[in-house]
């Protein structure tokens, strides 16, 4: 090593002590602000981490947004010429995909979101997250979740925005909001099982073993690629089982109808209809169990 | 007022293997308190359990008075935890390190930036602290953590292993540094396996073997009670082992010699223990040349740590390092210590 590691010498000079240990001087934090606050300032700490990593390493982000739009261009191209009429009350292929494409990108962002924290605690970093005096260690959930939400969204735009430009139109205001909310209701959901996984799977091998196995399966047992009606039983019992689904059909419909409401039926399940009110509540009770049944892992790991 | 650091019998088990037995120690306000001991004695598990980052099985641990495990976020405002692996974010300036270490200990807004400034400078990292640390070297990096590690100001610093892995140059400037601090009245806990980082350093030092704590005092009033002196002695480079047998057998008749033994690893040289202080030498080289031998060299020094180790443990402090990192699954500790 060269010899510049050796530090200047340090000024001893007693007004430049500054580094005085707390013995006369309290600790710091202790009683010197609101717990909420000190909450807030270390989520913002956490989040701003991954914001700078971001913004420093945007490949993530850059191969997040053109993927889905690879999937709308050459997917959507692939069914172009299946006659009018097939993909329900699309009009095209493509304007059927859109949603699928949506939906499957924001979970497939949210399901990789344990792997920075999977890193985290095979690099040690985390510990340096665990001996610091955090108000709740849930920041540390948070601040994933706050980020993956961010880039879900960011995604979501571009799709958004894409599909209008292929021709698929767009939503009504109203039903851009519900959207919006669909996506994050899912996220939640898929990012709290993502980081239950990594805390409680052994390293990183094993968590992308896990998310390479749910991913494509998930995808193909849902309606993002075709209808219910396309399928054999077997599959459309699965696919109503899965709330992908539930995310894809509303999301669908709000796309090819102004005039909806809570009532409309979205989808045909093999025992019922799902009217979008349904859907929505499949979905806040899918992001509500998930982040119930992390809790233990979360406690154990984090307590 | 309530030492440092108080441990008392503290146990911790992984599984079936015993990691710490029975550990007992406690640190004063304002010294460096050394934990020596070989790689897989139970330091790391035992700093690990006073850090809150592990429970322990059986026993207290207070700081400051206050109960590792009753209390344990007040006790992190108190401690400074530096690991032996330094875990940095590569894609954060070291600047933005310590910020984020900011924001978690929950420092004052106002105060956060002079803070930051503050301890970039007692660590002299004004060069690198806007750069990447991914780009640092081993000392960049070790003094980086150092300064998370002080930014809150805790009351006691518990350090792994400070200096493993560190250059001669670095090693030196983090023993000055922790020097300073004990001047400014900071408390050090560190461990090291190294016997002259201990010895340079540590006001106290506890000595502990397989989890348990089997010497602790100040390094010379251990080796104080160790007693004797100790001579090497090489009668050939390498010695054949009849002859060094054979010095050994006339040596042992000498009043003074109370211990001999044969260092196959050293081209069989002898260690003896003789009384203190004695005239010991010349004594012992008369005998060898009446007897028609050699001497290639012969040396007469104070007992060591290592000698204090040896005599506590029936072996040497680098015997017990080979042994254990013969025995030692690094991928399995790297599992015990992930979180």
């Amino acid at each position: 090593m060269s010899q510049t590691t050796i530090p200047p010498k340090p000024d001893l000079e007693p007004e430049n002590m500054p580094l005085q240990p707390g013995r006369s001087s309290s600790p710091v934090s202790v009683g010197a602000s609101s717990s909420l606050g000190d909450f807030v300032q270390e989520t913002t700490g956490l989040t701003r981490r991954l914001f700078i990593q971001l913004q420093r390493r945007p490949t993530t982000l850059v191969a997040g947004v053109i993927q889905p739009l690879m999937w709308l261009v050459l997917f959507g191209a692939l069914f172009q010429n299946v006659p009018q009429g097939l993909f329900g009350e699309s009009q095209n292929y493509g304007q059927f995909l859109g949603a699928g494409v949506i939906v499957f990108t924001a979970f497939g962002g949210a399901l990789n979101a344990g792997l920075p924290v999977m890193f985290d605690r095979e690099f040690g970093f985390l510990n340096r997250l665990l001996v610091a005096p955090l108000v709740s260690r849930f920041s540390i959930v948070l601040a994933s979740a706050i980020f993956i939400t961010t880039m879900s969204l960011i995604q979501t735009a571009a799709i958004v925005a894409t599909s209008a430009f292929l021709g698929a139109g767009l939503p009504d205001p109203i039903g851009i909001a519900l959207v919006t909310a669909i996506v994050l209701l899912l996220v939640l959901g898929v990012t709290a099982l993502s980081l239950g996984l990594a805390f409680s799977l052994p390293g990183h091998i094993e968590l992308i073993a896990v998310i390479f196995v749910t991913n494509l399966p998930l995808l193909f047992a849902s309606t993002a690629l075709v209808p219910l009606s396309f399928m054999p039983r077997w599959l459309q019992v699965v696919a109503s089982l899965n709330p992908l689904s539930y995310a894809i059909e509303p999301i669908r419909y709000l796309y090819l109808h102004s005039d909806w409401s809570f009532a409309s039926v979205v989808m045909q399940a093999p025992w019922g209809a799902v009217t979008l009110g349904i859907a929505l509540l499949v979905l806040v009770g899918f992001a509500g169990a998930s982040l119930v049944a992390i809790q233990p892992v979360l406690r154990r790991r984090l307590a | 007022m309530a030492p440092a650091v108080l441990i008392h019998k503290l146990q911790k088990r992984y599984g079936t293997t015993d990691a710490v037995k029975d550990v007992s120690l406690q640190v004063e306000a304002g010294e460096i308190f050394g934990l020596l001991g070989p790689n897989g004695a139970g330091k790391t598990t035992t700093l690990r359990c006073l850090c809150t980052l592990t429970q322990p099985n059986a026993g207290t641990l207070e700081v400051s008075g206050i109960s590792v495990v009753e209390n344990p976020r007040l006790v992190r405002q108190h401690l400074g935890y530096v690991a032996q692996e330094v875990a940095l974010d590569k894609v954060l300036t070291g600047r933005e390190l310590l910020e984020l270490q900011a924001s978690l200990y929950h420092l004052p807004r106002a105060v956060i930036k002079t803070r930051i400034n503050t301890v970039i400078q007692l660590l002299g990292l004004e060069a690198w602290a806007d750069n990447k640390t991914g780009t640092y070297s081993g000392g960049i990096r070790k003094r980086l953590d150092l300064a998370a590690g002080l930014l809150h100001q805790p009351d006691v610093l518990v350090l792994d292993e400070p200096t493993v892995g560190l250059d001669i140059e670095s090693r030196v400037a983090v023993w000055n540094f922790l020097r300073q601090l004990r001047e400014q009245g900071t408390t050090v806990l560190l461990t090291s396996h190294y016997l002259e980082e201990v010895d340079a350093l540590a006001d106290r030092v506890a000595i502990i073997d397989q989890g348990v704590v089997i010497a602790a005092d100040t390094p010379s009033a251990l080796k104080d009670q160790v007693g004797g002196d100790r001579v090497t002695l090489r009668i050939r480079e390498f010695a054949p082992l009849a002859e060094a047998e054979q010095a050994k057998s006339l040596l042992q008749t000498l009043p003074f010699v109370q211990e001999a033994l044969i260092n196959s690893a050293q081209g069989n040289s002898l260690n003896l223990v003789v009384a203190a202080q004695s005239d010991a030498l010349i004594t012992i080289q008369q005998t060898l040349q009446t007897a028609g031998l050699p001497t290639f060299g012969i040396a007469q020094s104070r007992p060591s740590l290592d000698d204090v180790y040896l005599a506590a443990t029936g072996r040497t402090l680098l015997d017990a390092e080979l042994a254990a990192s013969s025995s030692r699954d690094p991928k399995a500790e790297r599992k015990k210590n992930m979180r």
